[in-house]
Parts: C-alpha cells; structure tokens; sequence
C-alpha cells in the first residue's frame, strides 16, 4: 500500500530507464577519469554549421538562427541553445550578424545571454547586438509571418532551424529556401522532420539534434554522455529483436512445433 | 560566481523536480513552483514585449529601412491592450479585432503552407536516386489510397496506403522516437548535473 503512495507502479518502468541511462552516465564518467577520450561519428548537419557561418562570411550575409515555437522546458529547446552558443562564437570571431527573432520571451531572454557571453568568450562582445535576438510574440503564425518577412528582407546566406517546430517548419524552410541560404535543420518533432529533410540542406534527424551541441564544442563530457546514449540504444534494439523473436514464436505457437 | 549560482539553482530545481514525477507526495511543493514559474513568465513577457516596442519605436521615429512595418508593430502593441481596458467579452472592441484582424491573419499564414507543400513536394518526389524513387512510389500509393479516383483505379490502394502508414512508417518513427527519448532523458541529466552549460554560456 504504502509503494504505491510513495512511487506509483506506473511509474516503476520509467525508473528503471532513469536509472539505467544514469547508471551509463556514471559509466562514461568513470572511464573518463581513467583516461578515456571519446569520439562520434561526425555529423555532416553539424559539421556544415562552421561552412554556412563561412558562406555568410564571405557573401557579406546575415546568419539566421530559430528554435521554433518551443519553450524553455523542453530538451530541444536547450540542445537549440547549446548550438546557438557555438553559432554566436563563430559568429562574432568571423565579425557576421546573427539574427534571433523568438517565439518565447523565456526563451529569447536565456538567448540574450548565450549569445552574449558566446560573443565576449571571443573577444568581440561588441559584436552582440540585443537588437537582433528578441522576441516577438507567441503567435504561432504571427511569429511565422514575421520570421519568414525578415528572411526575405535580409536575405541571409545560412539559416538554422534548431529546436521543437509545427506548422510554421516548411513555411520558414520554404522562405529560407528562396533566399538562396545553406538551411540546416534539426527537430525532435518527427512530423515535421519530412517537411526539413525536403527543404534543407542538411536535416539532423531525432537524437542527432542532442547531439549536435557537443559534437561542435567536442566537449568530452558531453561526448562521452551520447556515447552512453549509443550503449543504451544498442541495449533497446538487443531488446527488441528479443521481443520481436518471443512474439513470433508465441503468435505461431513455434515452440510446441519444435 | 554567476555560472555556480546558476549551476546550484539548476541541480537543486532539476533534482527536486525528479522527485516530485516519481513521489507525488510532494505535488503540493510542485504546484507551487509552476506558480511562481507563472511569475517569470509574465515578467520575462514584459521585458520582451517592452523591448519589442522601444526597438519598433526608435525605428519609426529614424524613419530607418522597414519603418512602416514598425508602426504598424507598434500600433498593434498599442491597440490591442489599450481595446482591453473597455472589457474582453464577446461584444467588446477587443474581442471584435481579435475575431475579425488578428485571426484572419492567423489563418493567411497557416493557409500558405498548401502552397509551400505543393512546392517542396515537387522538388522532393523527383526520382534523382533510388531512395528517391522509393519516396516518389510510397508518397503516390499513399495519396492514391487517401483519394475516391485511386480506389476507382485499383480497389486495393486504400490497403496499400494504409499498410505503409502502419507498417514501414511506424517503424521509422518509432525508431527515431526511441532516440530522441534517450537524448531526452540523458540531455535532462546533462543539464542538471552541469555538464550540458551551453544554455547559459560557451565552456571556453
């Protein structure tokens, strides 16, 4: 009785996920701290986030950043903010403007500062402007009409879409698309990943878009963590192809055939 | 000093909000705490939609580039609270210019997606390579089994239509949906143990 006021049952799977992901974080940690250095496989998406800051650069362009219609609890959101901190960095080393406009005022806020400590971490705080990362409304498509209206007015060389999207997804794809822009794309919203993969030159599909951050800082920690997240995946598949192999013999009733 | 300050407030909000999902004995605190998450939102709403306006005013008054689209910003930041204040229901000024301007307007964005999709299928069914074609083949039995003319052709389209959706399609995405919930769940432990700090500045 007293189980079932203090942890649901229901909840007991989700425990046992919690604690298999943090028992394979604290593994990583542990082999870090003997000396392991991890690695992933490049991801050609994140990868061409340094090109498109590049192409802006010498086209004389603005860079066009959006995270979409999602708020600051979700994951995509922070993973978009993690990559927005790389994008900024390059962004103000290469002396390129950086365009923000937001959906979320908590969001837009946190934005403020990323880019501005990204931008005095490379020594050119100057090249922070608040006018360029702000927010506008949380208007699906009041934020979509206003978004793909400073695409076309700016004409920018690289547009990046990081983050949770909806509907507004291929009406900024399609903008961008356009203006000629280097589009890279990453979403944890499996709908409107077709829609990217289209219009984009580059989709990070799912996983990737958690990924992305860290394969750019190529920070070990983070690193080492997706590493786990891999471990974890081929735990789930090993998983599945069981599942898959006891229902089938359960559904043909193969065992008594035996 | 400010990065440990955010650090400590993240692990200590990350772990009390653990505990509060498996031991709901606690959902009172919780409770609290989206309260007061009510409470930066609205300022942060503020300060954003304050910032919106100066930005659109210093346009206006330099006459800069765009300066029309400003005003019209500003008069609508300034319209619509202002039409608040003589009431919200459903005879109200307010109410009238949200029904008849602001959701009109909605609806003009959303209904040029018809457009967009017509535009990026057409690049995206052309048979450049196998996978392509594969793409191009599902996406015309899916739509011929979706459609009255494409059951007149042939009686089983609907089935082959409804086999991709459930079979092939499903697999993908619950593929991807078993990845982005690990990255989920290990992204949330990056952030609330420190190692994932990109939110709050570059690691340098």
């Amino acid at each position: 009785m007293n189980t079932l006021i203090w942890l649901p049952a229901e909840k007991i799977p989700v425990l046992i996920a919690f604690l298999c992901v943090a028992a394979a974080l604290l593994g990583v940690f542990l082999l870090k701290r003997k000396g392991k250095s991890f690695k992933i496989r490049a991801l050609p998406g994140a990868s061409a986030i340094e090109e498109a800051i590049g192409r802006a650069t010498e086209m004389g362009k603005p860079v066009f950043f959006t995270s979409g219609t999602g708020e600051i609890d979700r994951m995509a959101t922070l993973a978009a903010l993690s990559v927005l901190g790389e994008v900024a960095y390059k962004t103000a080393q290469y002396g390129t403007p950086l365009f923000y406009p937001n959906n979320d005022p908590v969001v837009a806020t946190v934005a403020q500062e990323v880019v501005s400590e990204a931008a005095s971490k490379a020594g050119h705080p100057e090249a922070y402007k608040p006018e360029n990362v702000f927010f506008v409304t949380k208007s699906q498509f009041g934020y979509t009409a206003h978004a793909s209206g400073l695409m076309e007015r700016l004409k920018p060389a690289a547009t990046l879409y990081f983050g949770t999207f909806e509907g507004e997804s291929l009406i900024l794809a399609e903008t961008g698309f356009a203006q000629g822009a280097i589009q890279i794309a990453a979403t944890d919203s499996t709908i409107q990943l077709a829609f990217f993969l289209v219009a984009c030159d580059y989709t990070l599909i799912g996983e990737e878009l958690f990924a992305a951050g860290g394969s750019l800082s190529g920070d070990q920690e983070v690193l080492g963590s997706i590493v786990a997240q891999d471990w974890l995946k081929a735990a789930v598949i090993l998983l599945l192809l069981v599942g898959a192999i006891l229902a089938t013999f359960t559904t043909f009733n193969l065992a008594s055939r035996l | 000093m400010t990065r440990r300050l955010v650090f400590w407030i993240t692990l200590s909000f990350g772990v009390f909000m653990l505990f509060q999902f498996f031991i709901p004995v606690v959902g009172g605190a919780y409770r609290k705490v989206l309260d007061w998450m009510q409470v930066i939102y609205l300022s942060s709403l503020l300060v954003g939609v304050i910032a919106l306006g100066l930005q659109h005013l210093r346009k206006v008054s330099t006459l800069s580039s765009g300066w029309g689209y400003s005003l019209v910003t500003v008069a609508g930041l300034v319209a619509m609270p202002v039409a608040a204040f003589w009431g919200t229901g459903e005879s109200s000024v307010f109410f009238w210019l949200f029904n008849n301007m602001q959701v009109p307007m909605q609806s003009t964005v959303f209904s040029l997606l018809a457009f967009f999709v017509a535009s990026a299928a057409f690049r995206g069914f052309r048979a450049r390579s196998l996978p392509a074609f594969l793409l191009l083949v599902s996406a015309a039995i899916v739509m011929l089994g979706r459609v009255p003319i494409g059951t007149k052709l042939y009686f089983d389209f609907p089935a082959w239509s409804q086999a991709l959706l459930d079979i092939p399609s499903v697999a993908a995405r619950r593929g991807i949906l078993i990845g982005i919930g690990l990255g989920s769940v290990a992204t949330s432990l990056r952030v609330i143990l420190g190692i994932e700090r990109g939110f709050f500045g570059r690691k340098v």
